[in-house]
């Protein structure tokens, strides 16, 4: 068990390390278009020579470029070592602030839409497990595959189109009107919610096929384990059985997948929350790459790296924790 | 001479009866049919669609949003073009990437995992951790950043740059299969009798392993096809102004097609053909995983 904790450690690590330098060296090996327009815009407004501007806007993105590459390098990882992930080249504002008012937004929509998937698809997957031979078995794999095939952006385009553009049930975009204030209010909390409304089914409406799938197979191999039919045997209730016996052991094994499942929204969260202008951290990390901000796509890059990795040792620290025979094989 | 001629119409004889057998299993299967009817209709669309349909890309505001018609099969888009002569055309560049970005992230994992493993030592330890960390990047994001730093413009280079984050996984799922195919008897045998290391890869193997490069293969096409539209989508790599993703990101970001109520027919015909090539694709792979592995078709 310690050495593969300390083994992951390490890969994460470096793996966090790795994604640090490519980002750099991406970004640098670049034309500087971008610094070269804010340069000539530094040059007009400020009354200085084009040299010692563009100097000016190299030195304010930490991009000095009289220096050698690998001292910048060195400089762009002790400032992200302690912190500092540089000022956003469009919004004018340090990338640590974006990132602090986005990160709330993504979290509450990912782990609202998480928790419900779960629960329902669980529920569901139990329930195929235990009645076999209904209709809901089918048409739980109807479900499954068809939203298994549908890409999550889709999802999301489908549920705009429908019920925002044309129901106008639910806004367009953003996070919540600007006629609540934001704090711990009804309002704004029912506000903010009826918002999140659609981010949240275009993350469950694909989750729950996944979860119903995984908790039916985990179910039925429960099923044939003599404790059930022990139970069965002693004559308890078929409701205790399929939920005490049959729904407990079985939730397990998904539920230590629970985290894996939120890396990988954190991962695809920019599509998502691009489609409904939802200002978490993917709606920005769209935005940065599409005005070539680099400051801020490399935050928002180490960032959702470090989301992904956190949840994947989470992941691994759940599994061994609940079950035993990882614990002692290591 | 006889018996050459012998051992290759044996091993016509096999092929043909492993392809009888496949259609035997596609015919009894609606499901695995119609995905199979599916995948060929959009890969036909794709090659030879664009000789049969022609693409007139100049505006005409007068016909902007017309529904369906028997000149414009599904309308016309926000500037008056024909809707299905650009998915059409579009499906030849979609498919392409898909198909060539599997095919690069397969190349690429079955060599890295097949090496891994026959290889083993400090090669095998050296593969394992970049693919540990490969595996832990999430793919998306930096396929973001590195199609947004390379400018890519054609099919081949976007194909590269997604497969370069798509073979972990396949390397690693081939590398364990042949530690566990290198204890087996015949290969022990192939060892004992002195056959190369060559013969042994290509001819007992790779065989061994080519359905689960197949299924594989089929997989990481789909997951090229999620990621390549979901990049042009964003408008990160817009090269192409007929794909499928490039007219998704037109209708909702760029022209507010998505706002016209004429302007469904638009939004939805290129996700329509997503979801069904999507669709299609994964019912080929899951028939082909049930054909390959019988077990699976037992337990239903």
């Amino acid at each position: 068990m310690m050495t593969s904790i300390t083994k992951r450690l390490l890969v994460s690590f470096v793996t966090i390390f790795l994604a640090l330098s490519i980002t750099f060296f991406l970004t640098r090996k670049m034309p500087g278009d971008i610094f070269y327009t804010m340069a000539l815009d530094k040059m007009r407004t400020e009354g200085i020579p084009f040299d010692v501007a563009y100097e000016r806007v190299m030195a304010i993105y930490g991009m000095a470029s009289g220096e050698p590459l690998y001292k910048q390098y060195f400089a762009y990882l002790g400032n992200t070592i302690r912190g500092r992930l540089g000022t956003s080249i469009y919004y004018h504002i340090s990338v640590n602030k974006i990132i602090a008012k986005a990160i709330p937004w993504t979290v509450f929509v990912c782990s609202i839409s998480i928790f419900l998937g779960f629960i329902i698809g669980s529920a569901l997957g139990t329930v195929i497990a235990w009645k076999r031979k209904t209709i809901l078995d089918p048409l739980a794999s109807a479900y499954a595959s068809i939203t298994d095939a549908t890409p999550s952006y889709i999802i999301a385009t489908i549920l705009l189109v429908i019920f925002a553009v044309n129901l106008k049930w639910f806004p367009i975009k953003g996070a919540y009107s600007v006629d609540v204030t934001p704090g711990f209010n009804l309002p704004f909390i029912w506000n903010a919610l009826y918002h999140a409304t659609l981010p949240i089914l275009a993350y469950t409406i694909p989750g729950i096929g996944g979860w119903i799938l995984t908790m039916k197979a985990s179910a039925i191999s429960v099923l044939g384990e003599d404790y059930v039919s022990a139970a069965k045997a002693r004559g308890l209730k078929e409701r205790r059985i399929a939920i005490s016996y049959v729904g407990r052991n079985a939730i397990l094994a998904p539920f230590t997948s629970l985290a894996i499942v939120f890396g990988s929204m954190l991962g695809g969260a920019t599509l998502i929350e691009s489609v409904f202008a939802y200002p978490g951290m993917g709606f920005f990390f769209g935005k940065a790459i599409g005005l070539r901000d680099y400051p801020l796509m490399q935050g928002l890059f180490l960032l959702t790296i470090g989301g992904v990795i956190l949840a994947t040792l989470l992941a691994d620290f759940l599994y061994a924790a609940i079950d035993p025979r990882v614990r002692k094989g290591g | 001479m006889k018996l050459i001629f012998g051992e290759t119409s044996n091993k016509l004889g096999k092929a043909y009866k492993d392809i009888i057998g496949f259609l035997r299993f596609f015919r009894g299967n609606k499901r695995a049919l119609f995905g199979l009817f599916l995948t060929l209709l959009f890969i036909l669309m794709a090659v030879i669609g664009p000789y049969v349909v022609h693409l007139d890309l100049t505006t005409r505001y007068s016909e902007r949003f017309q529904p369906p018609s028997i000149k414009h099969i599904l309308g016309t888009d926000f500037v008056g073009r024909d809707i299905f002569a650009q998915i059409v055309h579009g499906a030849r560049d979609v498919i392409a990437v898909a198909f060539l970005a599997a095919l690069f992230a397969v190349a690429i994992g079955v060599v890295m995992g097949g090496f891994a493993g026959f290889v083993s030592g400090w090669v095998d330890m050296v593969l394992t951790r970049i693919i540990d960390v490969l595996l832990v990047i999430p793919s998306f994001p930096i396929m973001m950043v590195f199609a947004a730093s390379f400018r890519v413009r054609d099919p081949i280079s976007i194909s590269f740059i997604l497969a370069i984050w798509m073979w972990a996984g396949l390397a690693r799922a081939i590398r364990a299969q042949i530690l566990s195919l290198k204890e087996r008897e015949f290969i022990e045998a192939a060892q004992l009798l002195g056959l190369g290391s060559r013969h042994i890869v290509l001819k007992e193997l790779i065989p061994n392993l080519m359905s689960y490069i197949i299924v594989n293969f089929v997989r990481t096409a789909r997951g090229a096809l999620t990621a390549s539209v979901g990049l042009m989508f964003l408008g990160i790599i817009p090269y192409s102004p007929t794909n499928w993703g490039v007219m998704m990101n037109l209708a909702l970001f760029q022209t507010g097609s998505i706002y016209v109520p004429r302007g469904l027919f638009y939004t939805l015909s290129p996700m329509l053909c997503i979801i069904l090539f999507q669709y299609g694709l994964l019912c080929v792979a899951s028939a082909l995983e049930e054909v390959f592995n019988p077990r699976l078709r037992a337990y239903e």
